[in-house]
């Protein structure tokens, strides 16, 4: 498939552009959702209008941002531990990096196409919680302390519905690829009507909400933020980070968020393909090339659509407690999710 | 089965009681599994959560507190002090500050305690407005209270919606009075000046706006089952144990204690005029006592509404000398001030200020019930149980 | 929005209070019978104010036991505050002497409150019963030579952090306190700042400029001038 771009990009002009596209991957959705949401939308949720000097409404403000933090000092308390200060919020930000790898963006479009792949992506999204650790470790701060023990506490809890709940896609498409999932979605069928493919965020609707809860879990938003819990923990395990490494956490707080809303929207919502039966294509082979440009587009919509629920959410509710939250995820979504496992294999085994 | 036998438990009411041998529980476990080297958390002086330089010092097994203590005295500004040297219409530009989100509410009772002494009483107009003005002040001082509540539990929205609706309040207060933030316009023996035109029916319009803003907040916080789930159970003070720490204000009432100081007492202002009622909760824990403060600026609203309607005419100022010599003699004033009772005795020795003033400030009595309140709770709880006693540090350290 | 002026002679009227004859007070008379007989001669002297408050003075020695009393049998279970009262005068004054010259000499004759008293401090306790909401101050003499009575937190708990405040701005020492540290001073701070011997530096350095600053009331002969009698307002 890769053959158009094979045939006439030598590989190490492959590899530049794969990086290129991969920091345009990663950072124009962080970009985008901080200024849409977190500066605009939340402003007009709160009955506010948000920046709206820096560049006509505001849009530059984001720039004016990263410019203030790149002048800010950078403070590193004495007791830190440095070498593991210093490599915490590039472990993060990498994480991230390492998670936009695998999602396709169209039929040719992608970084690597691993058979594996949902399987490799729920493998390197835990990466965050070492860095999170370290950063809360090493800071030499008891409120960064108990913020990284706290969000080591909540990944790890909240990485098991997420795995199981992608489970049920799993078996519903019969693969782990990811590009393949988005086939089976956009070129099946319900009960033999084919308009709309075959989405699975209808027929895996359960698995759909777990995987959402768990991914705002995994990003620390709220309801789910006691790692960064502004009022307890004044800013969890990032109190001591201040300019470039601050911004570091800050991209990937953002870039982290698109990137999981990236793969939800692959799991769930048909990623980059729009219902193949609209375009009388049949299967993989018959895809368009000019999906490959239209195909981000559809990702980068979807992935809006469910950014704005992350966010909205976050903006709304109060925090859990951290032994509320732990029950939260043993007592209700694992019971949930395993029953969704279980139920979709039945009727796939049935159908 | 002690703890089923103990007096205090036996006196509660059943969600009470489950909360206090719950908490019995947490103490004997405590107790117990305390071989563990802990640690010592210092929340403050500066901290997002203590909103003024409150510092708490905790002592940490994980993520529960072992023992807390709060550790004041970072605002410490010596009123009690300064108002043997200053007269006593002076005084009343140095109260304004205790309690620095209902100033005029600060105002109201050393006044009181002062025409008391000299035996004036302000014309009936005079105390009219100083009730609604008293009422203003609660509702602006408790509106920021529902948004910050908010804030302390994450939830980000209620604050700034707090802060919108505040600002009508605010724009009140400073038409009437000339300050947004310290009117110093109470005067012994009535009011500095009338109300301004228009100033009725803009109120009325304020009034309508904030009952909306308590509804909003109803739905948006107090209705969340996270925030539910946050605030029941947690902090539970007891009947007892609230009188016995002279806790006041929502803070009493949600205890079950029924008790406002604006009904139960004879004073110079209007409230013998209007129909109101006075909130109480039986839980006693977090989510009562925001749940009666929610109540409570709704009622206010209608107190406001009430008095509007009915305000004599007639001067704001008795006849009292220019300058102003109190007779010799001793005198207690409190009033149901937004954060609770608040109140001055007054010694005065016939001289132009006062011999000595005791203030007794709300949030001073409700903060120190928190050595009592926190042990046994978790990291997080601290924040809730801090916000739902609503303290002010002026009014901790005066 | 221009101010209105207030209807009819502001000048004119006088309070109604000055005119209100003093009634009598069953229920704090009663009150303070049934006290009397509680306490018996721990009570030194009594005051009824009538429709105000009642003032109760016990002996220094039955401070505890008397407050242990008066919330066990007449339920006055609501703690308000504690405090104390430094009865001698100020020796520095208002603050407003002039420091370049030699400081007057003033009479520090000390003249107790209500319902007496025989020493230079004294402890004030007020007490409520929150079924009836009838409030009571309690005082007692702390004694002048060792500053020191008993301790009422067993009693309230509330009175805690009083007593920490009492002790580090009066001095006044409370014995079975559990732990009577400053609350708001620093532990190494010298004095105790409410006592009226100790001086309010702010003045010393500036001395107070007076009564000058006082401004015109509306109602007072200034006001008149001022404003003239033109302005009349609507409502």
């Amino acid at each position: 498939m890769n053959t158009l771009f094979a045939a006439v990009i030598p590989y190490w002009g492959q590899s530049l552009l794969r990086v290129l596209g991969g920091l345009v991957a990663v950072l124009l959705p962080a970009g985008t959702i901080v200024y849409l949401f977190l500066f605009k939308m939340m402003s007009f949720m709160q009955s506010r209008l948000g920046p709206m000097e820096a560049g006509p409404y505001g849009s530059l403000q984001l720039v004016a941002e990263v410019g203030k933090w790149l002048q800010k000092e950078d403070i590193q308390p004495t007791n830190a531990d440095k070498p593991v200060f210093k490599m915490a919020p590039i472990i993060v930000l990498m994480s991230t990096f390492l998670l936009v790898v695998v999602v396709p963006f169209g039929p040719d479009a992608w970084f690597t196409d691993l058979e594996t792949g949902i399987f490799y992506a729920l493998a390197v999204s835990s990466i965050s919680v070492l860095g999170i650790l370290m950063a809360g470790w090493s800071s030499a701060n008891k409120y960064s302390l108990l913020g990284g023990l706290r969000a080591a506490g909540q990944l790890i809890a909240y990485e098991l519905p997420m795995v199981l709940a992608v489970m049920g896609v799993v078996i519903q498409a019969g693969t782990m690829n990811l590009q393949q999932i988005v086939v089976a979605q956009n070129a099946g069928s319900m009960f033999g009507i084919d308009t709309f493919g075959n989405p699975y965020v209808i027929t895996q609707f359960v698995g759909f909400i777990v995987f959402m809860i768990a991914i705002q879990a995994e990003l620390t938003q709220a309801p789910f933020d006691m790692p960064i819990a502004e009022s307890e923990l004044v800013s969890g395990y990032m109190t001591e980070y201040s300019g470039f490494r601050f911004l570091i956490f800050f991209i990937g707080e953002f870039a982290t968020a698109g990137v999981f809303a990236m793969i939800a929207s692959t799991l769930f919502l048909g990623g980059w393909g729009v219902p193949f039966s609209w375009f009388g294509w049949t299967s993989m082979d018959s895809v368009a090339n000019w999906m490959n440009v239209v195909g981000p587009l559809v990702v980068f919509t979807k992935m809006m659509v469910l950014t704005f629920l992350i966010m909205w959410v976050r903006f709304t509710y109060p925090r859990f407690r951290e032994d509320q939250l732990q029950r939260f995820a043993w007592k209700v979504l694992i019971p949930v999710s395993l029953a969704n496992i279980m139920l979709t294999a039945v009727l796939k085994v049935v159908f | 089965m002690t703890i089923l036998n103990d007096p205090v438990s036996a006196k509660l009411g059943n969600r009470q009681q489950l909360s206090y041998i719950a908490s019995q529980a947490a103490d004997a476990r405590l107790n117990v599994e305390l071989e563990t080297e802990g640690m010592t958390l210092n929340i403050g002086p500066q901290h997002p959560a203590t909103h003024g330089t409150l510092r708490i010092i905790a002592r940490l097994d994980g993520e529960q507190v072992v023992w807390a203590e709060p550790s004041c005295g970072y605002m410490h500004r010596g009123y009690e002090k300064l108002t043997e040297v200053r007269t006593f219409p002076q005084v009343t530009s140095l109260i304004n500050r205790i309690d620095w989100l209902g100033s005029f509410a600060n105002e109201v009772p050393f006044i009181l305690a002062a025409e008391k002494l000299m035996n004036v009483e302000a014309p009936p107009r005079a105390q009219w407005i100083r009730t609604i003005l008293f009422e203003l002040s609660r509702i602006a001082n408790v509106s920021l209270f529902l948004g910050d509540l908010g804030v302390q539990l994450g939830a980000i929205t209620p604050v700034f919606l707090a802060f919108r609706d505040r600002e009508y309040v605010l724009n009140l207060i400073e038409s009437a009075t000339g300050g947004r933030f310290h009117p110093n316009f109470d005067r012994i023996g009535g009011l500095k000046d009338d109300l301004p035109a228009g100033w009725i029916d803009e109120t009325k319009v304020v009034m309508k706006k904030l009952r909306n803003f308590c509804d909003e907040i109803e739905t948006l916080l107090f209705g969340n089952e996270i925030f539910q789930s946050r605030t029941r159970g947690i902090g539970v003070i007891p009947r007892d144990v609230a009188l016995q720490y002279g806790l006041s204000g929502a803070n009493l009432r949600a205890s079950g204690v029924d008790w406002d100081l604006r009904r139960d007492q004879t004073i110079p202002l209007a409230y013998d005029k209007v129909d109101f009622k006075v909130w109480t909760h039986p839980d006693g824990d977090s989510f009562a006592r925001c749940w009666v403060r929610l109540q409570e600026t709704r009622e206010a609203t209608k107190i406001v509404d009430q008095l509007l309607d009915g305000i004599p005419s007639g001067p704001v100022m008795a006849k009292v000398p220019k300058i102003i010599k109190v007779p010799e003699g001793e005198a207690w004033v409190s009033t149901e001030n937004p954060l609770g009772e608040m109140g001055y005795y007054v010694v005065s020795r016939g001289d132009l200020g006062p011999f000595r003033v005791k203030i007794r400030s709300a949030s001073f009595n409700n903060i120190s019930i928190t050595p009592w309140l926190l042990r046994g709770v978790y990291v997080p709880d601290i924040i809730t149980i801090l916000a739902s006693l609503y303290f002010i540090l002026g009014d901790i350290d005066r | 929005m221009h101010l209105q002026k207030p209807k009819g002679e502001v000048n004119q009227l006088s309070s109604p209070a000055e005119t209100t004859a003093v009634v009598a007070d069953t229920v704090r008379d009663e009150m303070v019978a049934a006290i009397r007989t509680t306490l018996g001669t721990a009570v030194v002297d009594t005051l009824v104010k009538p429709g105000d408050d009642i003032w109760v003075r016990v002996t220094t020695e039955s401070w505890c036991a008397s407050i242990q009393a008066l919330k066990v049998a007449h339920a006055f279970d609501y703690f308000c505050f504690l405090s104390a009262i430094d009865w001698m005068p100020s020796p520095y004054g208002r603050g407003e002497d002039d420091p370049s010259e030699p400081a007057p000499v003033r009479d520090t004759v000390i003249r107790p409150g209500y319902t007496g008293g025989d020493t230079r401090m004294q402890l004030l306790v007020r007490l409520v019963n929150s079924v009836t909401h009838l409030g009571i101050n309690i005082k007692a003499d702390v004694p002048n030579d060792s500053f020191t009575i008993d301790s009422i937190c067993t009693v309230f708990a509330g009175a805690n952090w009083h007593e920490r405040e009492a002790h580090e701005m009066f001095g006044i020492g409370f014995t079975g306190h559990p732990d009577l540290r400053n609350m708001y001073l620093p532990m190494d701070f010298e004095g105790y700042p409410m006592r009226k011997d100790f001086p309010l530096l702010a003045r010393m350095v500036k001395p107070w400029p007076g009564i000058v600053d006082v401004e015109p009331l509306p109602g007072g002969a200034d006001d008149d001038v001022k404003d003239g009698a033109s302005e009349e307002g609507t409502s």
